[in-house]
Order: C-alpha cells, then sequence, then structure tokens
C-alpha cells in the first residue's frame, strides 16, 4: 500500500534532535545499522517525515532516498505524524469478517482523513492493525490502547465524541 | 585452459572459466541467454527471471545472470520448461506496460520489444487487471521518467548509486505499488541530480528518456529570420554512425557534417575548434595557478554532468574549477561575439544548436549568468546524438549513401588534442601537449609522450616533468571514481597539481546521450574502449594535433581576442558556479 506523506508541518524539538543526534553518533560508523536508528527515530518523533529521514541521511552518510525506500518498504515506519489520540482498527480475520471496515470508512468520514493519516490539528490519527488478539470482542478498535469491543459503524460517533473536546 | 571446469550445455560438452556465471559461460560458445535486468558491473540481481535456464539437479530454474557454472554441471537453455517460463514472465511485464510501441522513443532500440517478438508473444494482455497510473515526471531540464513503461529492473537505479554516487532515484512503496522515483515524490528536476543521463543508456524500455528538442530546432531551421549554426562535439562524430548500422568506434565525421547541411544550417562548425580554444584558455590558466600555487589541484570543466557533482556534493572544491566554460560554451560564446561581428549580423538572430553526447549540456545551456552577450543564451539549442540521428531520420537522408563535406569556416578547424576530449584522459592530454610546449619551449616531437592518461580504467595518475618541474596529474571518469580521488584530495592523502573529470564512465564516448547499446552488447563489449579507439585513431591521422597550432584559434586570437587569458577572453569565455544544496 502506498504511504500517506503527511501535510502537516513538522514541529521537533531540540530535545528529539538531541536524542537522534546521539543515536545516529553512536551508529554512524556501521551503515547497516540504518534500520535500527530509523526505529529509533520513529521512537522519538513518532514518525519520519522528511525533516528527520534528512537528519539521519546527513547524520549516517546514506543518500535520502535510500532511506526514503526502506521507509516506504516496511510496514512499521510511518511518514504521518501520530495524532494526540491515536485511533487503531483491527483488521485481522475476525474483526474483518465481522464488519471492521465499515467502522474505518465512519471515522474516516467523520474525521476527514484516510487510514495512515493525521488531521490536520494533530488531534486524531487513524491506522489500521493487524489482529490484537481480543478476536472474542471482534470487531475492536482502540484509541490509545483503550480497547472498544463488539463495536457496530453507529457506535462510532458517540466513542468519537468522548474525545472531541 | 587453468581455473577451467567442464559443462555441459544443452547435451554438448564445453570447458569454460571457473567462475563465470553461466550467461557468460553461455555466451564464450555462442549460446545467447536474454536478460532484462542484468548490466554487467552495474547491476547483477537476477531479479527479473528473463534469464532463467534449467540445471540438471536444481530445485527450481536459476537466474543465469548470477548463478556461478561449476564442474559437472548440466545447463538447459532452450527447453520447452525455459521457454514457456520466459513467454510467462514477458505477458506479466506487459500486464503493467504502458504499449505505445508504435509512438515509443525507444521503438527498435527496446531491449522489452526485441524479446516479445523473439519469444512470439501474442497475446499483448494475456494477464489483464489492474493497472497502476503514474504522471510523466518532466521536472528535470534534461530527461522524463513515464513509470508505466518502467519494469522495475533497477538498471538506472544501479547506475545512478554506484556509477555515479548520486543515488537520487530508488525502489520506493512495496508490491504491486513499486516504483522507481525520488524521495518524498520530487521530481527529478528538485533533487541533486547531475543531469548525466547515464539512467537514460541504462534503461532497457522507453520509461527514461531525454526532453526532445529537435521540434525546436527544426523551427528555427524553418524560421527565416534566424541564421542557424551547429557544433558537433567530439564524440558524437564516434557515436552517430551506430544509429545507421555502422560498427561500433566508426568515426563518420564528413557524412556528418554533409547530413547537417542537407538539414539545412547556415553553418556546420566543429566544437573541436572550441575545444582547442578551451585549451589555450585553460592551459594558460593552469600555468598561472601553477606559478602562484594558488587553487590547486586545478579540475577541468568541461563535463557539466560533473560541474552540477561538484557544486551540490563538493562545493568545497568549486574554487578549484576552471573558470573556463566548457567547449560548448565556448562555441556558443565566440558565434554570437565574434562570428556575428564577422558576419555583420545581430546576435540575437543567431540560433546556435549543439549536438551533443551529452544530457547535462541541456541543463548547461540554459545556464546563462555568464553568457557571452547579455540577455542572450550562448547556445539556444542542445540535442544529443540520438535527438540529430531522428532528425536526419525524419528530413528522408540517407546517411550511408550521403558523400561526405567539410566543416565550415571560420570553426572548421580542429586539432587531434580537440577530437581526444571525447575520451577519459584526452582534456589533460590535449592541456598538456599545449603546456608543455608553453613551458618548456621546446616542440613536443612525441605526442604518444602522456599516453598514460589514456584508457578506461575509472582513475589513473601520472607524473611529468616539464623541464625541471613535476606536474602531478589525476583523470577520473563515473563519479564515484571522481568521488574516490576527491577523498584522497580533501584528506591531504593524494597532491595533485591537475585534475580532468568527466561524468560519464570512460568520457563523452560513453556519455548519456550517446546511441543507446542494448545490454546483450554492454555486458560482452567495452563501449567506452570501442568508441574511444575511434577518437584516438582519429587524432593520429590529423594533420595538426596540438590546440595551439589550429590556424583557426590562432586566427580568433589574432583577431579577436588577443591572447589567451586576455580581459576580453574573460568576459566571454569563462564562468562561474554556484554551491547548490544536496537535500
Amino acid at each position: 500500500m502506498l504511504k500517506k506523506i503527511s501535510t502537516i508541518p513538522f514541529n521537533g524539538t531540540p530535545e528529539q534532535k538531541a536524542k537522534l543526534d546521539a543515536v545516529i553518533a553512536e551508529c554512524k560508523d556501521d551503515k547497516s545499522q540504518l534500520m535500527h536508528v530509523m526505529q529509533e527515530a520513529q521512537g522519538i518523533y513518532g514518525y519520519l517525515p522528511r525533516e528527520v529521514q534528512v537528519m539521519i541521511a546527513e547524520g549516517m552518510d546514506i543518500p535520502l532516498e535510500k532511506i526514503y525506500g526502506v521507509a516506504t518498504f516496511y510496514a512499521q515506519f510511518s511518514l504521518s505524524p501520530k495524532g494526540e489520540y491515536d485511533i487503531s482498527v483491527c483488521l485481522g480475520t475476525a474483526c474483518y469478517v465481522k464488519g471492521a471496515q465499515p467502522i474505518i470508512d465512519k471515522i474516516s468520514e467523520i474525521l476527514g482523513i484516510e487510514p495512515g493519516e493525521c488531521t490536520a490539528d494533530g488531534k486524531f490519527s487513524l491506522e489500521e492493525c493487524r489482529c490484537i488478539g481480543a478476536c472474542g470482542l471482534a470487531p475492536v478498535f482502540t484509541i490509545n490502547g483503550e480497547v472498544y469491543g463488539k463495536i457496530t459503524a453507529d457506535d462510532v460517533p458517540g466513542i468519537l465524541a468522548k474525545y472531541m473536546n | 585452459m587453468e581455473n577451467a571446469v567442464n559443462i555441459k550445455i544443452n547435451g554438448f560438452d564445453y570447458q569454460v572459466p571457473a567462475g563465470s556465471t553461466i550467461l557468460e559461460a553461455a555466451h564464450s560458445v555462442g549460446i545467447e541467454i536474454p536478460t532484462l535486468c542484468y548490466l554487467k558491473e552495474i547491476n547483477a540481481i537476477g531479479a527479473c527471471r528473463i534469464c532463467v535456464v534449467e540445471v540438471k539437479g536444481a530445485r527450481s530454474l536459476v537466474a543465469a545472470c548470477v548463478f556461478p557454472v561449476n564442474e559437472g554441471m548440466e545447463i538447459f537453455t532452450n527447453t520447452p520448461k525455459v521457454i514457456e517460463a520466459r513467454k510467462t514472465t514477458l505477458e506479466l511485464i506487459l500486464s503493467t506496460h504502458k504499449k505505445e510501441c508504435l509512438s515509443c522513443v525507444r521503438s527498435g532500440s527496446c531491449e522489452l520489444q526485441k524479446l516479445c517478438h523473439e519469444y512470439g508473444i501474442e497475446d499483448e494482455n494475456a494477464f489483464s487487471g489492474d493497472f497502476v497510473n503514474y504522471d510523466i515526471d518532466r521536472s528535470a531540464t534534461h530527461m522524463y521518467r513515464d513509470n508505466e513503461k518502467c519494469i522495475l529492473c533497477r538498471r538506472c537505479v544501479a547506475v545512478c548509486d554506484k556509477t555515479q554516487a548520486v543515488s537520487v532515484i530508488g525502489a520506493n512503496a512495496r508490491g504491486f505499488d513499486t516504483h522507481i522515483g525520488s524521495a518524498f515524490k520530487y521530481g527529478l528536476g528538485d533533487v541533486a541530480c547531475i543531469s548525466c543521463g547515464q539512467c537514460i543508456t541504462a534503461c532497457p524500455t522507453g520509461a527514461l528518456a531525454e526532453r526532445d528538442d529537435t521540434q525546436k530546432v527544426f523551427d528555427a531551421l524553418n524560421d527565416p529570420t534566424k541564421h542557424v549554426v551547429v557544433q558537433t562535439a567530439p564524440a558524437v562524430r564516434v557515436g552517430l554512425g551506430e544509429e545507421f548500422g555502422y560498427e561500433m568506434g566508426t568515426v563518420v565525421t564528413g557524412k556528418m557534417v554533409s547530413a547537417l547541411k542537407m538539414l539545412g544550417f547556415d553553418g556546420v562548425f566543429d566544437t573541436n575548434f572550441a575545444a582547442d580554444l578551451t585549451i589555450m584558455e585553460e592551459a594558460t590558466e593552469f600555468l598561472a595557478r601553477f606559478k602562484e600555487g594558488k587553487n590547486l589541484p586545478l579540475i577541468t570543466s568541461c563535463s557539466p554532468g560533473w560541474v552540477k557533482y561538484c557544486e551540490h556534493y563538493y562545493p568545497d572544491f568549486i574554487k578549484n574549477l576552471s573558470s573556463c566554460k566548457s567547449p560548448q560554451g565556448m562555441f556558443g560564446s565566440v558565434a554570437k561575439t565574434f562570428y556575428a561581428e564577422k558576419m555583420g549580423i545581430d546576435p540575437k538572430d543567431i540560433f546556435v544548436v549543439s549536438v551533443m553526447p551529452c544530457t547535462a549540456k541541456k541543463f548547461e545551456a540554459e545556464r546563462t549568468d555568464y553568457s557571452a552577450v547579455k540577455g542572450l543564451a550562448d547556445i539556444d539549442a542542445s540535442i544529443t546524438v540520438r535527438e540529430l540521428a531522428r532528425m536526419i531520420k525524419k528530413a528522408g537522408i540517407n546517411f550511408r549513401a550521403i558523400p561526405d563535406a567539410e566543416f565550415d569556416a571560420p570553426f572548421g578547424l580542429g586539432s587531434g588534442a580537440g577530437t581526444i576530449f571525447g575520451a577519459t584522459g584526452g582534456v589533460m592530454e590535449a592541456a598538456l601537449r599545449t603546456a608543455y610546449e608553453v613551458v618548456t619551449g621546446k616542440e613536443l616531437t612525441d605526442l604518444a609522450t602522456f599516453k598514460a592518461v589514456r584508457g578506461v580504467e575509472g582513475v589513473k595518475e601520472a607524473s611529468y616533468d616539464l623541464d625541471g618541474v613535476t606536474v602531478n596529474v589525476a583523470v577520473a571518469s563515473g563519479l564515484a571514481n571522481a568521488k574516490k580521488v576527491l577523498e584522497m584530495v580533501k584528506s591531504g592523502e593524494k597532491k595533485y597539481d591537475f585534475i580532468e573529470i568527466m561524468a560519464c564512465p570512460g568520457g563523452c564516448v560513453n556519455g548519456g546521450g550517446q546511441p543507446i547499446v542494448p545490454a546483450s552488447v554492454r555486458n560482452f563489449e567495452d563501449v567506452r574502449a570501442l568508441r574511444a579507439a575511434g577518437l584516438y585513431n582519429d587524432d593520429a591521422n590529423l594533420p595538426v594535433r596540438k590546440s595551439h597550432e589550429n590556424a583557426d584559434v590562432k586566427a580568433i586570437y589574432d583577431e579577436f581576442f588577443g591572447e589567451p587569458g586576455s580581459h576580453k577572453a574573460h568576459d566571454i569565455l569563462h564562468t562561474g558556479y554556484t554551491e547548490r544544496k544536496v537535500y
């Protein structure tokens, strides 16, 4: 699947940069550490925007395109920030057959974002995930780890409303 | 045969060198195996599966391009199973290929088209299904990318990364969405691409091609108010013939000039003249810097791909770049000043066309900050050898049948030194031939004195004694090689006085604007050496082999510039550079 590139302006802090610089300093002599550095960077920033990938490219002396190639190949890397509330809809087999897609569609409709994106105000992000082991509650989704089970599309507006204000 | 292994191919016994791949072994005994993704020394990833063969005892078909032979191996290259597998691969590639073969720029030189023909693909749509649509990327000055014709062989990616150390393109996303492009969907014109065009000559299909400027040239030729002149770079004369069926390395200067005259150019001139002019200026510049010990090593600036690379990736070396315009630029500059004056034509009515073995020359032509005539570009259109061939064909000129013709005055003479500009080491050798005589005041009688800088090796070094003064020189072609040299200079490991750098491996003979050579030839022949041999023969046969002995060059200094390095020469023939970002 093609990853969405966020258009939300990057606002990394000097503290975050210092952390990433430390990781890069430790790994820069071994280019095979690229994936590790990218994982750490995503841990620090929550995602891998161009600004962060350029920092890695310059620090590791690896062309930006190679880093971007890795970032768009592996599902674990995100080019879009996580929102204050990170919504994760399970698309495991049980949830899928029990109707996870209408739930995603409903959330997309309300928030105006596609899976892999974050709202412009940085409040909500939406992603699809694989089985979270709560098949008995299918279909499920989580918001910042809090599980909502046996949901229908009609339940979605009410649940989201709790987080809106 | 030492280090040989005994193998069987299609039931016959052969002895082949140990360590060779099945592809190489089969080729050495006259059996060809098709390839698509494989490109010798550049891309060996066994990905496209078109070269599959059967090996007795192997679990499945193996990729001949990367599979090494071993003692007793039995190989089958043409069984029904192999043929069927290759056909299926072709059909699958076609299922996501924009099939506009009639109008495609690569029709006739497309490796995919050739294989489909050879394997008798009857149904272009054997597998129909999803098709990913891509916009054509026309953001770069010199070329475009049409990913709907891309077969994901990654030859362009490999040449950009390994050969040129630029790596602005790569494979992005995965699975069905995999596509070649630049990070964060930037167009090629918005990243630190150096315009060398090596990706175009590596591409097996029409996914990558030069920006076509032929219509612009035809329009100028058909405009009665324009005085249209053309120059042809040294390496064009040894490349163009291939487009008309001549053997690689054939020099076709006479027919090329003839064809250009038939196309209607008002003046057909030789860039070799401008190359000689470049040597006059650059040798003077070198000797001045050498005397002062300032901004050494001097690095040549003839190759616009290298110049752009320097501006992006090694801005610290900008001060080392020669301030001389390239021969293309020098020609345009004198056409719009000296020539305009001599002919009594307003420079704005002169349309200068260059035929170059190069795509980066299109980019160079659009640098107008240092134009000889303010407000006018030195060059109005820069076309590749491939584009000129298309023009000749379109005009119905039977290239093989036309007689030879001579270049026009006053820029019709070129020395052997100018000719060898087209090969790696050529600019250096040409400069040394002149510098030697200037420094020593003696005549250089042995023209093979500076032979050590010839040859296709990526990095060459030599030291020459010019009457008690030692000059250390280095020559690099291919930017990964240039990078090595620059790093050694940076770290202080090496100290050179003069460095020649050409962006393309082997120099302009192997430029990104030269005729396409299919992998089936490139994998077994050294294109660089074959074409360079043509130029060195040309040099050996020319009556004048030193730039400063070129009568046209002497005349332009007498009549116009005064002497090399004069104020006027600086105004018109020299240029400046800009630091550019990588990201």
